[in-house]
């Protein structure tokens, strides 16, 4: 009993940040249809970010946090910019290709400036491990679970209840005619993506705490898991997309537990699979009739 | 469609990211580092083979240098009877054909024995060529039991010599070192599963544990690439293991260090020379205690910092390391058996000599003043038999503490 509320809390913690992660797919396809493959590698931008910070340039812990997560914001707004907005009005496989091709630059940049193998980030935050009823439970993985839920909590109060929030789910539901009703389509993107790349910042302040070593293409496998996430709770769907990743997580820690943990990420694409062929509006997904 | 297109795109990316990581630019191949000999008559003539250029430069390069700057300092100091040693230097890039045309070129250059090859595919390449010719061979890095030894006909390569552990000749160490030194009753073991090196030495710890009355309680793997351990590592947990032993690569090693203890994992950390550099990836309170064997420790003698100094001069610190280090020995064994051919009054290069100098390296090995052991001695497949050295993890620091 005892290992399978361990395993869960390891499912729970790998699957927090898959949660995250696919918030941000999500949300970007919700409001422009895209499928941002550029989000994982974000997260690698935020794990080198905490690196230089506290090895290269030795500011505190906290500093390099609020950095990581300052500089994944700022990309994510500037890539949107530079890359996805003046592709706006052209077809949806061109903006996908680009997201790709964001991907790879930022691999390669980063292969290009730090190498090819892995850079150790030290401890961002740490503190006591938690003995509940004889439990053993990790700080990283309390800490992890928490955040996570706090960061959703506080998206969806943005989402329901701001101003912003409402523009953001206007635009989503038919750009043009939020553009009527006085919406500025470009700074509701601009904003929809730097909220995304915001959590995908914390998720990566998380997973650097969990797995702490920064590499070039630790973003796509990543990224790819939190996408089958967002998929599997119905892509445009936030609380969808969190459900996706706290059962990504929980497959992935049952294929270990019970002894097939080479086959870990085969399950995760297995998965991938099932829904579309299945379920392709996922969990939580809406059927869209597409007007011809 | 949409469906479709993004399960290709998904599968592009798959592959798009192993691609990436696969092809290097091949540079120029080096020119060899021949020293030119005054006369040709009047030297010995001695072979080395390796991956110079391409994807597995580091370990050839390290190898090449490590045996060259052994045969200068000989040659600057009378070399061997009054002969200078005239190294004989090929690149094989690598590849396994190349590596028998370099090994026929340098026959043809008239050497009398052969240092290298470098990877081990290729040396079990280069030994089909060289068994026939009974050239005296030994190679500093390459680590697969088939180099010295065949086991479909069961026939060892009498020839062919190796101054590197094998991998199964680690994963037996550690398992006694568990049992002697630290007492263990019961052990686990996590490695990565796509890895020949890290199977090897696991298969071979396992079998040595069972023998020595050790329980191996869990036995878990992982895919490449993997980060997250905690499934794995809390199965462990729960079966409270006396030692937690990782064949792996020092990347891995640091993150399992670190899940292992977030798990509560308390087994004393115990690996294999891949685990060499893992202070740079995990805390120094996880590791506390950590110990793994190493085929070469900086800094454990007088002799070793005589070797450091005089590559660093050379080379630069980059290729400094157990290959290069491992190969300065095996100039040494090497050497040292040319010498007692040539008090014998043979001549190099024929078949005499090559016997003498495949029976010198076998049998008069054991009181050389190597850097990694103290002395050679091989068992019967060829495999030295010496000490590994014992490094321990202290306050974060990789410390040499005995040969084992």
């Amino acid at each position: 009993m005892s290992l399978v509320f361990s395993q869960l809390i390891n499912g729970l913690q790998s699957g927090s940040i898959y949660a995250l992660i696919a918030i941000g797919y999500s949300m970007v396809y919700g409001i422009i249809l895209l499928l941002n493959f550029a989000h994982g590698d974000i997260i690698m931008v935020g794990a080198y970010v905490a690196w230089l910070v506290v090895v290269n340039l030795s500011l505190p812990p906290a500093l390099a946090i609020a950095l990581a997560i300052i500089a994944c914001t700022l990309l994510g707004v500037v890539i949107e910019k530079v890359a996805y907005s003046p592709l706006r009005k052209a077809p949806r496989l061109s903006l996908l290709i680009t997201a790709i091709g964001i991907s790879f630059l930022l691999e390669n940049l980063a292969q290009l400036k730090f190498g090819a193998g892995a850079k150790n980030v030290p401890a961002l935050i740490t503190g006591p491990a938690l003995d509940i009823g004889g439990q053993h439970i990790g700080f990283t993985a309390v800490l992890t679970i928490i955040v996570s839920v706090v960061a959703m909590i506080g998206l969806t109060f943005l989402i329901r209840k701001t101003k912003m929030g409402k523009a953001m789910r206007a635009v989503s539901e038919d750009m043009g005619t939020a553009q009527l009703m006085g919406i500025n389509v470009n700074s509701t993107i601009s904003f929809t993506f730097a909220v995304g790349s915001a959590l995908a910042g914390i998720g990566s302040v998380l997973y650097s705490c969990a797995y702490p070593q920064a590499a070039p293409t630790m973003g796509s496998m990543l990224g790819l898991k939190a996408f089958v996430a967002a998929v599997l709770g119905g892509i445009g769907s936030i609380p969808g997309a969190m459900i996706g990743g706290f059962a990504i997580g929980i497959a992935e820690a049952i294929v270990s537990a019970i002894g097939l943990s080479v086959w870990k990420d085969g399950v995760v694409f297995a998965i991938l699979i099932i829904v579309l062929i299945f379920k392709p509006t996922g969990i939580m997904g809406k059927k869209i009739n597409e007007k011809v | 469609m949409k469906k479709f297109l993004s399960i290709a795109l998904v599968l592009v990316l798959i592959v798009g990211c192993f691609a990436a990581c696969g092809s290097k630019a091949k540079p120029e191949p080096t020119a060899g580092a021949t020293p030119s000999a005054a006369a040709s008559g009047d030297t010995i003539k001695v072979g080395i083979i390796g991956c110079q250029t391409g994807e597995y430069a580091q370990y050839g390069v390290s190898v090449m240098n490590g045996a060259t700057l052994y045969i200068e300092q000989l040659n600057a100091n009378g070399g061997i009877g009054g002969k200078q040693v005239e190294i004989v230097n090929y690149d094989n890039k690598g590849d396994s054909q190349e590596a028998i045309n370099a090994f026929n070129l340098a026959v043809d250059k008239g050497i009398t024995a052969l240092i290298g090859d470098v990877l081990s595919g290729n040396t079990m390449a280069v030994v089909g060529e060289a068994a026939p010719l009974n050239m005296p061979m030994i190679t500093a890095s390459a680590t697969a039991d088939g180099v010295t030894y065949d086991s479909e006909s069961d026939t060892v390569y009498s020839n062919v010599f190796r101054t590197c552990f094998t991998d199964p000749f680690q994963g037996e160490k550690m398992a006694n070192y568990a049992n002697e030194k630290l007492s263990a009753k019961t052990a686990a073991v996590i490695y990565e599963t796509g890895n020949d090196y890290a199977v090897g030495v696991k298969d071979a710890f396992i079998a040595k544990c069972e023998a020595l009355g050790i329980e191996v309680v869990d036995e878990e793997g992982y895919a490449t690439g993997d980060v997250d351990f905690k499934s794995q590592l809390t199965t462990i947990a729960s079966k409270n293991p006396d030692v937690l032993f990782f064949p792996n690569y020092y990347e891995d090693d640091g993150l399992i260090a670190t899940q292992a203890r977030e798990v509560g994992i308390k087994a004393t950390f115990i690996g294999s020379d891949g685990m060499s550099g893992i202070s740079k990836y995990a805390s120094a309170a996880d590791l506390e205690g950590t110990v793994y064997c190493a085929g070469y420790a900086p800094a454990s003698s007088d002799a070793v910092k005589a070797f450091e100094e005089a590559y660093t001069a050379k080379y630069g610190t980059d290729t400094l390391n157990m290959f290069s280090a491992n190969a300065y020995d095996a100039a040494m064994v090497l050497c040292n058996a040319l010498q007692i051919a040539e008090d014998a009054g043979l001549t190099a290069g024929t078949d005499e000599y090559k016997q003498a100098v495949i029976d010198a390296i076998r049998d008069k090995s054991a009181d050389l003043e190597s850097i990694t052991c103290n002395g050679y001695t091989f068992d019967e497949h060829n495999n030295p038999v010496k000490a590994t050295n014992i490094m321990k993890l202290v306050g974060g620091v990789e410390t040499f503490t005995e040969t084992y």
